[in-house]
């Protein structure tokens, strides 16, 4: 035994050592692609190509300077590009900006609308600079269009044209399919167990304000469950993180009480504000699960670390709970934890899909035209690069490319 | 009206952002982050309905709670103070019959708190150069509220994660069927890629099959089937997204105004 440990130590000895001395020589060997070592005791060269734009679908006051890298700028042997302004042709030049080795444009955004402004590109280097000659007169102005939204003024155009084309259609009639969402179908029962067991029910509508689309989904949805709370008269428990969400809730619940012909029932109490602090409040949250142990638990909302220490201890406490959020890294934690879950779109699906009214069922019609797009462009941009391992035409890879930047949405 | 004025505000304010979202010149360019500023000062405004929500319904708790534990320390006879103090755990954490009066102990640490922080801030005790010093300067007494006593106790709430992580995965990876053990084995690959072990059991794999690797396959794993489900997530939010804001901004969707439309 310990002759084979100790035959062991010696290979890894061994191996070490050997490592050590494959370092040593790799270390020994002059970098690949290095600049000229007869150029070392001489200054960098300047890049070249410079030139000078307005920047492009900005609101202004930005200029912005290209080149072409300097023949030495490899192996560290540059430091940077230092950027020189000068309102004059002859200067005076003053340093703007640096841009790091490799760079190969600087947006300078300190410049006056209609102002001219001449540039130089300094490539320094341990052992001294270089420059270029001194380029423009340049100017910069504000833009009307952002050209680089170009793409995403067309997807919006077209997801949102089939969007409104599909609730103007349902406005008409038309009967519309809407898939079963298992977590939505389970909110009446969830409600009925609490009744039954005479137990209250928690509603959480995340930890972030009404500026968040997803505590907007969250709120909506209350306002349906409130409604099926109110008709089974339950009692509800909303404790929010935040003043403006604890306003909104009160206003929300308040009218599906009235809806559902229970405006009696209604007191401010039921949703109240505990505090802005992400742990502060989940530590309440906690807290109120532990003594009123509520029957059934909604998570709708935007949620963070907090997820899973709610929905853990909902599920020690033995309440069905339904969560729905659009985080995907927290929706593994409440898909564990939580008996359904609404994954990501069906948290804003929701509400149209509880309140089965027409319109806005038509609006998630709408939603799949969009899929479907992003659906074709995946088929078509994998099946372009993959044609182009295969036959190595390089046309099929442009294409590819020319789909990718036109999807990747900035 | 009422339901009428926030339905035309709610219309242009969106119609207004999204314009502004491709239009860089002033004054569209900075709408986005001019909106979020007056969200911000009415989010102030709002915080003191907040915080008066928080002390009412706490000091109404204490109060209550305080009232009943006296009643019952004054049952049986004798000196009801004595007995208060001597039955104190009892009558302060859920040993009240009446559920709307246990636990005011909590009330009471939650309006102590709130106004030992709430002094702190706002008289600046303790703080260098007065009322014209920054509250969060490290001498202040604010800042020694913060550090000694809210930042311990938040980070005690976060290390709990810790072991909820470790029951949920017990309970999520349990093979109980195709997809969970499916899901059994890709935990297991990723767990001991992120560790030395992993790297250890599979070192002797030849560099002709390093994919085999349990460090690259959990590479791979993550970099491929995790990241395309991720994105396949992403891209049916930002189509929910697109939609619901249609909704809000169209006037379809209203619930969340309190509207009458269930």
């Amino acid at each position: 035994m310990f002759t084979a440990r100790k035959s062991a130590l010696l290979h890894l000895s061994l191996v070490a050592l050997l490592l050590c001395f494959a370092g040593t020589i790799s270390l020994a060997q002059p970098p690949a692609g290095g600049p000229d070592t007869t150029r070392t005791a001489i200054v960098p060269r300047a890049p070249g190509n410079p030139l000078t734009e307005d920047t492009k679908g900005d609101e202004g006051g930005s200029i912005t300077v290209r080149w072409t890298l300097s023949p030495d700028d490899t192996g560290g042997f540059i430091t940077g590009y230092e950027i020189l302004r000068a309102a004059k042709l002859d200067g005076p030049f003053k340093s703007v900006g640096f841009a790091s080795p490799r760079a190969t444009r600087f947006a300078d955004g300190s410049t006056f609308d209609d102002s001219s402004y001449y540039y130089k590109i300094v490539a320094t280097g341990a052992t001294g600079s270089s420059e270029t000659p001194v380029i423009g007169p340049a100017q910069s102005s504000p833009q009307w269009f952002n050209t680089n939204r170009g793409n995403v003024l067309v997807i919006g155009f077209l997801v949102s044209g089939a969007i409104l084309y599909y609730i103007a259609s349902a406005r008409k009639g038309k009967k519309l399919f809407i898939r079963r969402i298992a977590g939505l179908e389970a909110v009446q029962d969830a409600i009925g167990r609490a009744t039954e067991m005479g137990r209250p029910i928690l509603y959480i509508p995340g930890i972030q304000d009404m500026d968040d689309v997803q505590t907007v989904a969250g709120v909506t949805i209350l306002g349906y469950v409130a409604r099926t709370i109110a008709e089974y008269d339950t009692r509800l428990e909303v404790p929010t993180s935040r003043s403006i969400v604890m306003s909104t809730a009160r206003e929300t619940i308040r009218s599906a009480f009235l809806a559902a012909g229970r405006p009696e029932k209604y007191s401010d109490d039921i949703v109240h504000y505990v505090t802005d602090e992400q742990f502060g409040y989940v530590a309440a949250v906690d807290g109120i699960m532990v003594r009123e142990k509520p029957a059934t638990c909604f998570y709708m909302g935007a949620f963070f670390a907090e997820a899973l220490i709610m929905a853990e201890t909902g599920n020690s406490i033995g309440a069905i709970q339904i969560a729905g959020t659009a985080m995907p890294a927290q929706l593994p934690f409440f898909v564990a934890a939580c008996d359904y879950t609404l994954i990501g779109e069906e948290l804003f699906a929701a509400s149209a899909y509880l309140s089965n009214e027409p319109r806005q069922l038509g609006s998630l019609k709408g939603q799949d035209v969009g899929k479907s797009i992003a659906m074709l462009v995946i088929a078509a941009g994998v099946a372009l690069f993959t044609l182009n391992q295969i036959t190595r035409v390089q046309w099929f890879a442009s294409a590819g490319q020319w789909l990718k930047d036109l999807f990747l949405l900035n | 009206m009422r339901r009428q004025i926030p339905l035309i505000i709610t219309f242009v304010v969106g119609a207004v952002l999204i314009i502004a979202a491709f239009i860089p010149r002033a004054p569209f360019g900075r709408l986005g982050e001019n909106f979020s500023l007056y969200f911000d000062i009415i989010a102030v405004f709002a915080f003191l309905l907040g915080g008066g929500n928080l002390v009412r319904i706490h000091g109404v708790r204490l109060v209550r709670g305080v009232r009943m534990a006296i009643v019952e320390a004054k049952k049986g006879g004798g000196s009801w103070p004595l007995k208060f103090l001597i039955e104190f755990p009892f009558l302060a954490f859920g040993g009240l019959e009446d559920r709307r009066g246990r636990d005011w102990f909590f009330s009471m640490i939650t309006l102590l708190g709130f106004f030992a922080m709430l002094a702190a801030g706002l008289l600046k005790l303790e703080n260098p150069g007065g009322w014209q010093g920054n509250v969060t300067n490290p001498a202040s007494t604010f800042q020694h509220f913060y550090d000694s006593m809210f930042n311990p106790l938040q980070a005690t709430m976060y290390a709990l994660l810790a072991f909820f992580v470790a029951s949920a995965s017990y309970r999520a990876f349990r093979a109980k069927s195709a997809e969970a053990t499916i899901l059994l084995v890709t935990a297991f690959i990723i767990l001991l890629g992120r560790t030395p072990a992993g790297t250890f059991v599979t070192a002797w794999v030849p560099d002709s099959f390093s994919f085999l690797q349990v460090p690259n396959l959990a590479n791979w794993i993550m970099a491929v089937p995790n990241l395309a489900g991720q994105r396949a997530i992403l891209i049916g939010i930002a189509l929910g997204v697109i939609a619901m804001s249609l909704r809000v901004i169209i006037g379809v969707e209203r619930t969340y105004l309190g509207a009458d439309n269930y």
